[in-house]
């Protein structure tokens, strides 16, 4: 055994455990080439681009009015205008710059506050454990949406605000898991070994813990990115999100409750949402999946 | 607890004795209520905080331009509201009246919040209940047929199915289910909680069916049973979405036991496993999954309210959060916190139901 | 007479990511009326599956070939209806761990009576009547105070008891006894071990006893078969499998048991492992690890011979040195 010899073997095996799983073993295939991810990654990459070459592909210009209010889809609207006779195709294809990027950065943000807070708690323990633990157990005392809206209301709704709100409702999960993952490490040999060594907190952080509980903290991140943009899109819908005119596809749904019948203005803005949504969450459960074998069983 | 050794002459199955001193039932609800107490406490320092700490005015978000511009007007307001005094005082004001039963004042509705909760409550619980209810039976039952189907036709659609209601956005849902049965086949009405004809019946619970039939009114129950359709539709797909893919992952952890195999290998037809011993384990984990999913529930609720103008807690929220309404915004905080406890201490009671194992120890 | 159980030239092949894997070849077994049976070997070598097989338990996609008759009855290919019918009243089993093999959240009455009901067609009281008289005959003390009691009650022993209680319930004639004392104490295993022989006694009932351990294998079982990678290698008396083994894997496993054996002092570890399912090499399976391989051993698995007294091997090179020694 290596385990007090060489805690820098350790701590890679710990490391590539979870690289490994999602390579697949000598079982399987690795994560991204089974169809279902392939399918998801598919998806994204196509709003990935649509967003990139937004100015390029959108067929006009998404805050231009125009007469032709209420067209229903045609040749050259082909996803219809709205009620100030803008074309839907190219508000869409411009949403995905506002809800993918914004998706992205509520999660990374709260990864990282929620991370820093869970390493934290994990490692100092005690009284700062306390509080920290108490801090999200208020936090969950609130259906998310609730309590983002109350904030971005607080703060004044612009996008920057309901970026924040998202990202105060969202950090209590990461903060939990890195929690428990240091929790569950701290017993382990590899770091009593490091401390042994005379390897200090930070360092021990920074070179045991933190490789170590990275991979159950980016299964937990993709899982949430879907859930991030359904809420960002939520807040918009109820004109907490970015401000009009911007193209967001929550608010652009919005525009379609005020009339039925043009059933064009809000299908397609909620197609966009579903199918980035659906590719995030099938990411998600792939990663789970191999990284948490506790769901594998079945696949 | 004490087991039962072999060859112990006369060892007998028995539970534990009592520990002298109070019912352990009674030291847990005792516990659960002060752990409470001190959530609601931390509950109202933060949305007071909140509130207060943030850029935002009440002032400027209740009053008019006009009356806005006149001074006398704006200190009136602050006076009126206790604005005027330093937060501390505000605070502790707040608490001494929230002593008393005394939740405050809306700003914005000019009635005490406690009469507007009692309003808005039961309308969301109208929704919120029964969506609940047929959620968990039609969770459970699709996400145990996927178990046993597992890999299947029916248990791949069963998870295409789930993955979409997951990733659908509920205010989406909802449109499309208003434009499909109110607007394209007039199948429901589109909105609110009762029909124009009709008044609605005398209070009892405040949910409409409920106090119409109580009161033999049956038209006026049909009628708001036909308003609450396409919103319970909404959540209810919403939730059995989300309670599917726990149940059925957890049903399959259960059906790899060896006490399922024992079960079939007492020559038990598939029906009775399935029934007695599969549902029987499986619902421990349905159980802890379902506090979480009636949390999700709820957050649909504020979304669902909005779209189908049903006028319960979600709408008094989203109208208070706007306006920066402080009192109905602690009251709403504060009965949405109870509920969340409410809910995980029928959960945890539950279990005790379900399981032998937390019963007796 | 014919025997109760009769598998002949049994083969199961479980379907896994990388293509159908071939678990159990060419089995043959047989277990007469009344009869205490051993089944041992390696974890991994079969046993358990062969059990599984008896009891139409195999996971979906699983192919058997050969045959298995019990009481005359060809059991593989029978329909649901047929497997229901043989399952706990022809053919029952008691599972290796008691804990996990009952439901933790049924009481041991609901357990012992619900397929009493449905086999023997009780009513409600008759089947608590019969439970009372099998927990009594399995030495559970305070039978009825034990109906309404849940399993996480009983120690690990008295759960095995219960297992055992709830096999007998809808009076089967061959008990399959999967490892059933490998989770349990020593001292309580011997307890169990005699119930069993004791059960045999008073009601005829024919017992496959599946196990690791030969020490149980002698105490316990008249014939036994060796087990090794999905195949018979040696069966025969008891006795004579333990004193005089003709196998090389059987002598091996011997001179591998920890506590003084009769082929000799020190305790020799086998080198190597068990191949693992479908990674055997194309000759006898134990031929990489066996002390008197031959060139020829490699070529094809040695068939199961007849070797002296009620005894067969599947070794060509072993019963030719001993009849020249």
């Amino acid at each position: 055994m290596t385990t007090l010899a060489d805690p820098k073997a350790e701590r890679a095996l710990g490391r590539r455990r979870w690289l490994g799983r999602l390579r697949g073993g000598a079982t399987s295939r690795p994560v991204w080439r089974q169809p279902i991810t392939v399918v998801a990654l598919t998806i994204l990459g196509g709003w990935l681009l649509l967003a990139l070459l937004a100015d390029v592909l959108a067929p006009f210009d998404p805050l231009a009015q125009s007469p032709d209010a209420y067209a229903p889809p045609s040749g050259t609207h082909w996803f219809g205008t709205d009620s100030l006779g803008r074309d839907i195709l190219s508000r869409v294809v411009h949403g995905a710059r506002l809800s993918i990027p914004l998706a992205l950065a509520i999660v990374s943000l709260a990864l990282l506050v929620g991370g820093l807070l869970g390493l934290v708690a994990g490692y100092v323990g005690r009284f700062v454990d306390e509080a920290l633990m108490r801090l999200t157990d208020l936090v969950f005392a609130f259906p998310q949406i609730i309590l983002a809206m109350a904030v971005t209301a607080a703060f004044g709704p612009n996008t920057r605000n309901a970026v924040l709100a998202l990202v105060i409702v969202s950090w209590p999960v990461y903060a939990r898991v890195i929690r428990s993952a240091v929790l569950s490490m701290r017993g382990d040999d590899y770091l009593n070994a490091a401390r042994l060594l005379g390897v200090g907190p930070i360092r021990a952080l920074r070179r045991d813990v933190l490789p170590n509980s990275i991979g159950p903290a980016i299964v937990l991140a993709t899982l949430e990115l879907g859930n991030a943009v359904l809420l960002l899109a939520a807040l918009s819908f109820l004109g907490l999100g970015p401000r009009p005119p911007a193209a967001e596809w929550g608010s652009m749904v919005a525009l379609g409750a005020q009339d039925l019948s043009m059933w064009w203005v809000s299908v397609f803005p909620g197609l966009a949402i579903l199918t980035v949504v659906m590719a995030f969450n099938v990411l998600g459960d792939a990663l789970r999946d191999r990284l948490d074998p506790r769901y594998s069983k079945g696949r | 607890m004490t087991t039962v050794h072999d060859g112990e002459p006369g060892a007998v199955a028995t539970t534990a004795s009592r520990p002298r001193g109070a019912h352990p039932l009674l030291t847990f609800l005792a516990k659960r209520v002060a752990v409470t107490a001190g959530l609601l406490l931390g509950v109202t320092v933060v949305t007071f905080g909140l509130v207060n700490v943030v850029p935002g005015d009440p002032v400027t978000a209740n009053l008019s331009d006009q009356a806005l511009n006149d001074p006398a007007a704006v200190a009136a307001f602050r006076e009126k509201w206790g604005l005027d005094q330093p937060l501390w005082a505000q605070y502790l004001h707040y608490l001494g009246n929230l002593l008393h039963g005394d939740l405050g004042h809306s700003q914005q509705t000019g009635r005490a919040v406690l009469d507007d909760l009692l309003h808005y409550v039961p309308a969301t619980l109208e929704l919120a209940l029964p969506s609940m209810v047929l959620a968990l039976l039609i969770g459970t039952g699709i996400g145990m047929l996927a178990a046993v189907r597992n890999g299947r036709l029916t248990d791949q659609l069963v998870r295409v199915g789930a993955l979409l209601g997951l990733s659908t956005p509920p205010f989406w849902l909802s449109l499309v289910v208003l434009y499909v049965f109110f607007y394209q086949l007039g199948l429901a009405p589109s909105g609110g909680r009762l029909s124009t004809d009709f008044s609605p019946p005398p209070t009892v619970t405040g949910m409409y069916t409920i106090d119409a039939a109580l009161a033999g009114q049956w038209d006026v129950a049909w009628d708001a049973a036909q308003h609450l359709s396409l919103p319970v539709l909404v959540l209810t797909s919403l939730t059995v979405a989300m309670l599917v893919r726990f149940v059925r992952s957890a049903m399959l952890e259960v059906l790899q036991q060896d006490y399922i195999r024992a079960a079939y290998a007492k020559g038990l037809p598939t029906r009775v496993v399935l029934r007695r011993h599969l549902l029987r384990a499986g619902l421990v984990p349905v159980v802890t999954v379902s506090g979480l999913a009636f949390a999700s529930l709820l957050s649909g609720t504020v979304l669902v309210e909005s779209i189908f103008g049903w006028p319960g807690v979600g709408q008094y929220a989203y109208r208070s959060a706007t306006a920066l309404d402080l009192p109905a915004i602690l009251g709403v905080s504060l009965f949405v916190a109870l509920v969340y406890t409410l809910v995980n201490l029928t959960v945890d009671l539950l279990y005790g139901l379900i399981d032998p194992r937390i019963r007796l120890s | 007479m014919a025997p109760l159980l009769d598998v002949d030239s049994l083969a199961v092949t479980l379907p896994s990511p990388r293509g159908p894997l071939p678990i159990l070849h060419d089995v043959s077994l047989t277990v007469d009326e009344g009869e205490l049976v051993g089944i041992a070997g390696e974890s991994g070598c079969g046993k358990s599956l062969t059990a599984q097989t008896l009891l139409g338990l195999l996971p979906p996609g699983a192919a058997v070939s050969g045959s298995a008759r019990y009481a005359g009855t060809e059991l593989l290919g029978l329909d649901t209806k047929g497997w229901q019918r043989v399952r706990g009243a022809g053919i029952a089993m008691v599972f290796q761990d008691p804990s996990a093999a009952l439901h933790p959240m049924l009481t041991v009455g609901r357990q012992l009576t619900e397929h009493m009901r449905v086999h023997l067609r009780m009513d409600r009281r008759a089947a608590s009547r019969r439970a009372v008289e099998l927990l009594d005959q399995v030495r559970i003390p305070d039978p009825e105070r034990a109906l309404r009691a849940y399993p996480h009650q009983f120690s690990g022993g008295m759960r095995q008891r219960v297992a055992i209680a709830i096999a007998l319930a809808a009076q089967p004639r061959l008990l399959i006894a999967d490892e059933p004392t490998t989770a349990l104490d020593v001292t309580v295993q011997a307890g169990i071990l005699a119930l069993l022989e004791r059960l045999r006694a008073e009601t005829g009932l024919a017992v496959a006893f599946i196990t690791h351990d030969l020490g149980v294998l002698s105490a316990l079982t008249t014939r036994g078969y060796i087990f090794y990678a999905g195949r018979v290698v040696e069966t025969g008396p008891t006795g004579a499998l333990l004193t005089a083994p003709t196998h090389p894997y059987t002598a091996a496993l011997l001179g591998a048991r920890p506590h003084g054996t009769q082929t000799g002092g020190t305790l020799r570890p086998i080198p190597g492992a068990p191949p693992a399912p479908g990674e055997a090499p194309p000759g006898c399976p134990f031929q990489p690890r066996c002390g008197y391989a031959e060139p020829s051993c490699g070529d094809a698995p040695p068939p199961l011979t007849p070797a002296g007294a009620d005894r067969s091997v599947a070794c060509v090179v072993r019963p030719r040195l001993e009849v020249a020694a």
